[in-house]
């Protein structure tokens, strides 16, 4: 036993690393197919004009304001999801009450509508003709009401099963050393979900960066005012800009990396914190 | 409204995997052009409609008994870059001559693409005012649209070629009215502190006026005839000077079908296809049809884009994203008060 346990582990230790890198290569191999390489030809096209163009062409007071906008905006859906998203995960996990499946399906829905119709919903629900007399659309808050519709289910989705993972007797030890709910809620609960509605609100703040088709038709599209950086893209690409539109895009992938990899690092320190 | 604008994607998808397939399929060897053809039509949005009755009248005539079609519609700029990047065309038409010349410029479309008797040209139509139905602002004239209260729809003319033509109605209406260049720009400049809405296309403005903003749309006058027959509530006015919309048709060099895309292309401008254009809210181009149909015309000026030069330099001076003028007018409309 003592000779043998030694030599069977080997062959297949090596049996599993020669199957790993084959799905390493695979995955790589996707990848790049999938997501690098169209990245890196947005980013090649873009270094089409030389830095002069690129700055000009990101720098165009016009483009400013629309990245500006856009950025506002999906920082305040992002802040609104984490505390909207938080609760309806809350309440899909702990509730009980009648038609709860249903609405755990509901929530998926924005996801599957394809976003010209969410615009075209929104428009008729809160256009000039809203039947509830609201009537938010061609504003700034238009393009927030279309983001969070089209962002909903990101946060509920990631805080969703961390909660349900989440050991009951943590609470009640804490109740039994005597912690109101709030400071349960706040030393207990919210260090466990904090990273999953971390990393939901980001990818709803750069799934609304490159927002176009429910916006498009609810905002109004006026430069300077409600004009986003996808459809200044659009506009720059329609104007034979091809250079500018890549440029405009590589500044809305890099603030989406941006976040991408601070909320990574957040997580990454909260992780190490925990141990 | 929504189930025909997905029908047109998924027909756009079709058509982009069908042409590829096609193209995959076809073998070095020149086939001799037997029963079987299919063209591919890649054109701008608002005629679908009329191609659906032209197709089949073309197909009943000798030249087309046995040629099929793949129909592509979408926004003249994207048709047009679509096929500049590769999609297999035989037959192109564009809201407006720039996208034709794109392809000029690429190789696909002939230098002397608009060499006949029409200039190229398939249809007319000509800019209108869209109203609420009995014109309750009473919008009559150009000077109406800049009344205070009064809400003006266009598509933005940096995203929608199409909407190109609208700017240049109004400028060229102030143009015709005796008025200089700079009055003619600060009417633009006012106009544009007037419009609510600056959608990304023509088919978007007429949902956004649909939904009940504006109480104008500057538009072109087959679509309001289309929109009214198909039930949509508004008018249309005929503003007393306008711009004549000119929408460019031709067949492609790069078309493995070229006899039967010419043969197509030629039929189009017969008086037989001219008859259909007409009926379906377009004025025909074929002087002999023309007549039989009575569109308004405009009270006292009818101008086309040659008063003020060439597309190309119109292009140039008013909608160079970096430099045009109306970048400058976009600024000022943003930044007024809603």
């Amino acid at each position: 036993m003592s000779a043998l346990a030694p030599a069977l582990p080997l062959p297949a230790s090596a049996g599993r690393i020669g199957r790993r890198s084959m799905i390493r290569v695979t995955v790589m191999g996707y990848l790049s197919i999938a997501v690098l390489l169209p990245l890196a030809a947005i980013v090649w096209k873009s270094s089409g004009a030389g830095v002069a163009g690129l700055q000009q062409a990101v720098t165009s007071p016009e483009t400013v304001s629309a990245l500006e906008l856009t950025t506002l905006a999906s920082v305040a859906v992002a802040l609104v999801n984490a505390v909207t998203g938080t609760l309806i995960a809350w309440v899909l996990v702990r509730d009980t009450f009648p038609g709860k499946a249903l609405l755990n399906s509901v929530i998926d829905l924005p996801f599957a509508l394809p976003t010209i119709v969410a615009g075209l919903t929104l428009l008729t629900l809160y256009g000039p003709l809203s039947p509830f007399g609201v009537d938010a659309a061609y504003t700034r808050w238009a393009v927030v009401l279309a983001l969070l519709f089209v962002t909903l289910p990101f946060v509920v989705r990631a805080v969703q099963p961390v909660l349900h993972e989440l050991d009951p007797e943590m609470e009640e030890a804490a109740a039994a050393l005597g912690a109101g709910k709030s400071t349960t809620f706040r030393r207990v609960i919210l260090p466990n979900i904090l990273p999953a509605m971390l990393s939901g609100a980001v990818l709803g703040f750069a799934r609304s960066m490159g927002e176009f088709g429910s916006i498009v038709l609810i905002s109004g599209n006026i430069p300077y005012r409600t004009e986003v950086a996808s459809v200044r893209i659009f506009g720059l690409i329609q104007s034979d800009d091809v250079v500018g539109a890549a440029a405009v895009s590589v500044v809305l992938l890099v603030i989406s990396l941006l976040a991408l990899l601070l909320v990574t690092g957040i997580e990454r320190r909260t992780r190490r914190y925990e141990r | 409204m929504i189930r025909s604008k997905i029908v047109r994607l998924i027909s756009l998808a079709s058509v982009v995997v069908m042409a590829n397939l096609g193209g995959l399929g076809r073998t070095t060897v020149a086939a001799p052009a037997r029963a079987g053809t299919t063209l591919s039509l890649v054109a701008y949005s608002t005629p679908q409609q009329a191609y659906g009755q032209l197709i089949p009248a073309f197909q009943a005539t000798a030249a087309g008994k046995d040629v099929s079609f793949h129909e592509s519609f979408g926004a003249s700029g994207s048709q047009s870059q679509l096929v500049a990047q590769g999609l297999p065309a035989d037959v192109v038409e564009f809201s407006l001559e720039p996208d034709m010349g794109r392809l000029v410029n690429a190789g696909i479309v002939s230098a002397n693409w608009y060499k006949n008797a029409y200039h190229g040209f398939v249809t007319d139509s000509a800019v209108v005012f869209g109203v609420r139905p009995g014109n309750p602002k009473h919008i009559h004239t150009w000077a109406d649209l800049i009344r205070a209260g009064v809400s003006v729809l266009t598509p933005n003319p940096f995203t929608s070629g199409g909407a190109r033509w609208n700017v240049m109605a109004a400028y060229g209406a102030m143009i015709k009215q005796h008025k200089t260049r700079a009055q003619a720009l600060a009417y633009l400049r006012q106009l544009f502190r007037h419009v609510a809405v600056q959608d990304d296309s023509a088919r978007h403005e007429l949902q956004t006026f649909d939904a009940g903003k504006g109480d104008v749309m500057l538009a072109y006058e087959n679509d309001m005839i289309t929109a009214k027959a198909s039930g949509e509530k508004l008018d249309w006015i005929m503003p007393p000077q306008t711009i004549l919309i000119e929408n460019p048709l031709a067949w492609t060099l790069s078309s493995k079908s070229p006899n039967q895309a010419r043969a197509f292309v030629k039929w189009l401008w017969s008086p037989a296809a001219q008859q259909i254009w007409g009926q379906n809210g377009y004025w025909p181009v074929v002087p002999s049809v023309r007549k039989h149909f009575s569109f308004t015309r405009p009270k006292t000026t009818l101008f086309t884009i040659r008063d003020f030069g060439t597309w190309t330099k119109v292009q140039k001076t008013f909608f160079d994203p970096a430099t045009g003028l109306m970048v400058d007018i976009e600024k000022t409309a943003g930044s007024a008060a809603p």
